[in-house]
């Protein structure tokens, strides 16, 4: 195990270090409150704060609230409390308000690294939340690799916000507002008849309160499967800023992206600004550019994230060209397990628009079956004409 | 009580703790706070609840969700039959009025359903709150107010304060996302399958009968089972029953009889494409390298 983290003498003491420690954590995406710190200080309180195993245990039941979160955990642990014996300058962050905007701060973070880990005693002149924001963005800058190329010199605001208008616009086509049942409501357009004679009891049998019910709006859940291996990296500008408009327009929607692995960017994407929200797409999209493995990524995705996130009212949109580098076969399966799900596949291919298109390659021809839906789509305009179709479904 | 001492009372009640999960079951009480378990079926996420009951010597109370679980069925109704009767009869005996109104809206006439009876017991009880994620999102709601206040508010009686505060156990097994609201005012937990050390402690605190051997077979079997591309993965309690199976039918090792192996899978497989997958070969397969 990695050395314990030293502080500078002056720190102000173990409560600002938990302070710190909470600040850190919400850099990383975890959302954290005021009554979350209070309560990490009580449960560190209730163990043996002196052992870190326990320390690590307790705040993890404390600060997590889901299984990526929980797993996530123990590297933002280590990379505050267990930075090799490292010296670390300043605990109490400042509002990082400064500096949210900064789409750049990840550029910031070798600097700061480099600081920290030569001398102890180098002057400290950034603030404190650019401490702090360079110390959350280190675990991605060490990961750096020559295949990665910034998404943010892709796309443009301008796009985004236009695909956000197209999502906005998708999203209202897929609402489905068709539900067969009814459900009790303060204004529905029946009369709820089980519950006005279970209410009539308390009367003596005299129906005086008439309950409704009526058939809710059901929203169709939009999950979006992006890949940006190297042969879909003519559009994946497009996509990526549809991606990007899709969660913003949908609360509810759930955005991955996979080339040789699957990556869920729903968190990342979720970020109030839009180009950081990119930025830090791209650098979870490490490898992007780089070869395809559809199927097991798509097995991969029907296994874990489906399990959770996809039931009956889900739409799985694949945006992808169907060149995989692995046996077709798996496609079909993960597709075929994925259907069992009670969703609708939509493939979205952009190949498919060009004139004399046929789907031979062999995953493409092996997914065909399992398909909802097939369209092509190279542009926003193509994606916002899906309206139609979509609302077909 | 630290949480060693805890694991080591769990233990005693047949419950093989882990150590994250002792440490947020120990902070869980000493907090006060309710405790989320998420994690595949058949890790242990609701014997956790009924284990804990038995080492505090208090009553579980279980609520167990469903989709269309409401209000009435969750936190109170009043007894409107035995309301009827009781009117009828101070009809009859010519009284009338508010005597009769006080007394029919008296706790008397209250059925208490799970979250009420469970802030209103003497001893602070175990609340099982089983696959919250199967409720509506409205439902959610309701638990929100009782879990932060620990009360409940019936409008004919008045609110009803917790006399002491259950130990809330909530479990999900992840079909539906979770409110963050509820997330937030919960501790976490996420519970996987045990590693071959604890599920052998597992397996000799419920079958202590079976054989060193036949036991690392067994859960040697069941652990490369749940690497296998299955589409249930068999849980804690499928490799008891594989156990007990195995003892009934008196066999002393595995691979000595792939037939009579392969008939006791029914314990394990649930579905009929896992069966088709698990042929006797690769059963055979499995059981030879868990040997």
């Amino acid at each position: 195990m990695s050395r314990v983290t030293k502080f500078a003498g002056r720190d102000p003491g173990p409560a600002a270090r938990v302070a710190g420690f909470i600040a850190h954590l919400r850099d990383n995406g975890l959302r954290l409150g005021v009554a979350e710190a209070d309560l990490a200080m009580t449960a560190l309180a209730e163990v043996d704060a002196m052992r870190p195993d326990d320390s690590r245990r307790a705040l993890r039941a404390v600060c997590t609230g889901c299984k990526e979160e929980y797993e996530r955990f123990d590297d933002l642990f280590d990379s505050y409390w267990m930075d090799m014996g490292r010296v670390r300058q300043k605990v109490v962050p400042t509002p990082s308000s400064t500096v949210s905007d900064d789409v750049h701060s990840s550029r910031d973070a070798k600097g700061e690294d480099a600081g920290a880990s030569g001398t102890s005693t180098a002057p400290d002149d950034t603030g404190g939340a650019a401490d702090s924001d360079g110390t959350g963005k280190l675990i991605a800058t060490e990961q750096r690799n020559l295949n990665r190329r910034d998404l943010r010199d892709l796309i443009r605001p301008e796009e985004i916000t236009e695909a956000e208008g197209v999502a906005r616009r998708l999203g209202a086509a897929l609402r489905d507002t068709r539900s067969r049942r009814r459900i009790a409501a303060r204004k529905g357009d029946r009369l709820h008849f089980r519950k006005i004679i279970r209410h009539s009891l308390a009367s003596g049998g005299e129906p005086l309160n008439l309950l409704r019910k009526r058939r809710p709006d059901r929203t169709r859940k939009i999950v979006a499967l992006c890949d940006v291996s190297g042969s879909m990296s003519v559009y994946a500008q497009i996509f990526l800023a549809f991606l990007a408009g899709l969660m913003r327009a949908d609360t509810a929607a759930d955005a991955y992206l996979f080339h040789t692995r699957l990556v869920r960017i729903t968190e990342a994407l979720r970020d109030k600004d839009a180009m950081r929200a990119i930025g830090r797409m791209s650098l979870m999209a490490d490898g992007c550019g780089g070869g395809s493995k559809i199927g097991p990524s798509l097995m991969r995705f029907a296994d874990t994230y489906a399990k959770r996130f996809v039931d009956g009212r889900s739409v799985v949109l694949i945006l992808s060209d169907g060149y995989d580098t692995e046996a077709p076969d798996i496609i079909a399966a993960a597709l075929k397990k994925l259907r069992k799900r009670g969703c609708k596949v939509v493939w979205l291919n952009p190949l498919k628009g060009w004139a004399d298109y046929a789907p031979v390659a062999e995953g493409m021809a092996a997914a065909l079956p399992y398909l909802d839906a097939f369209k092509a789509a190279n542009t926003l305009g193509d994606l916002a004409a899906l309206e139609q179709e979509l609302a077909r479904l | 009580m630290t949480w060693t001492d805890l694991k080591t009372a769990l233990a005693v009640e047949g419950y093989v703790a882990s150590d994250d999960l002792a440490v947020a079951l120990q902070l869980a009480l000493s907090l006060c706070r309710p405790l989320l378990l998420e994690g595949a079926a058949g890790v242990g996420k609701t014997e956790i609840a009924r284990t804990l009951s038995a080492v505090m010597d208090t009553r579980l109370i279980r609520l167990q969700c469903y989709e269309g679980l409401d209000a009435a069925q969750a936190i109170y109704e009043w007894n409107y039959q035995r309301q009827l009767l009781t009117i009828r009869a101070a009809s009859e005996a010519g009284e009338t009025g508010k005597a009769v109104e006080d007394r029919i809206f008296s706790s008397d006439f209250l059925l208490e359903r799970p979250l009420l009876a469970a802030i209103t017991q003497e001893t602070p009880p175990v609340l099982l709150i089983d696959e919250i994620d199967r409720a509506d999102e409205e439902f959610e709601a309701y638990l929100l107010e009782v879990l932060s206040d620990y009360q409940v508010s019936i409008p004919e009686l008045g609110t009803i304060t917790a006399t002491s505060r259950p130990v809330v156990i909530l479990t999900s097994n992840g079909t539906r996302d979770l409110s963050d609201a509820l997330r937030r005012r919960c501790l976490y937990t996420y519970v996987e399958y045990p590693d071959r050390e604890t599920e052998l402690a597992i397996l000799k605190a419920r079958c202590p009968d079976v054989e060193a051997r036949l036991g690392e077979q067994i859960v040697g079997f069941v652990q490369k089972l749940r690497q296998e591309e299955l589409e249930k993965t068999p849980g804690v309690a499928e490799m008891l029953d594989f156990a007990s199976a195995l003892m009934g039918l008196g066999i002393a090792d595995l691979t000595d009889n792939l037939a009579i192996l392969q008939s006791t899978l029914t314990t394990l497989l649930k579905t009929q494409s896992d069966q088709a997958q698990i042929t006797p070969e690769v059963a055979g397969r499995i059981a030879g390298k868990a040997a």
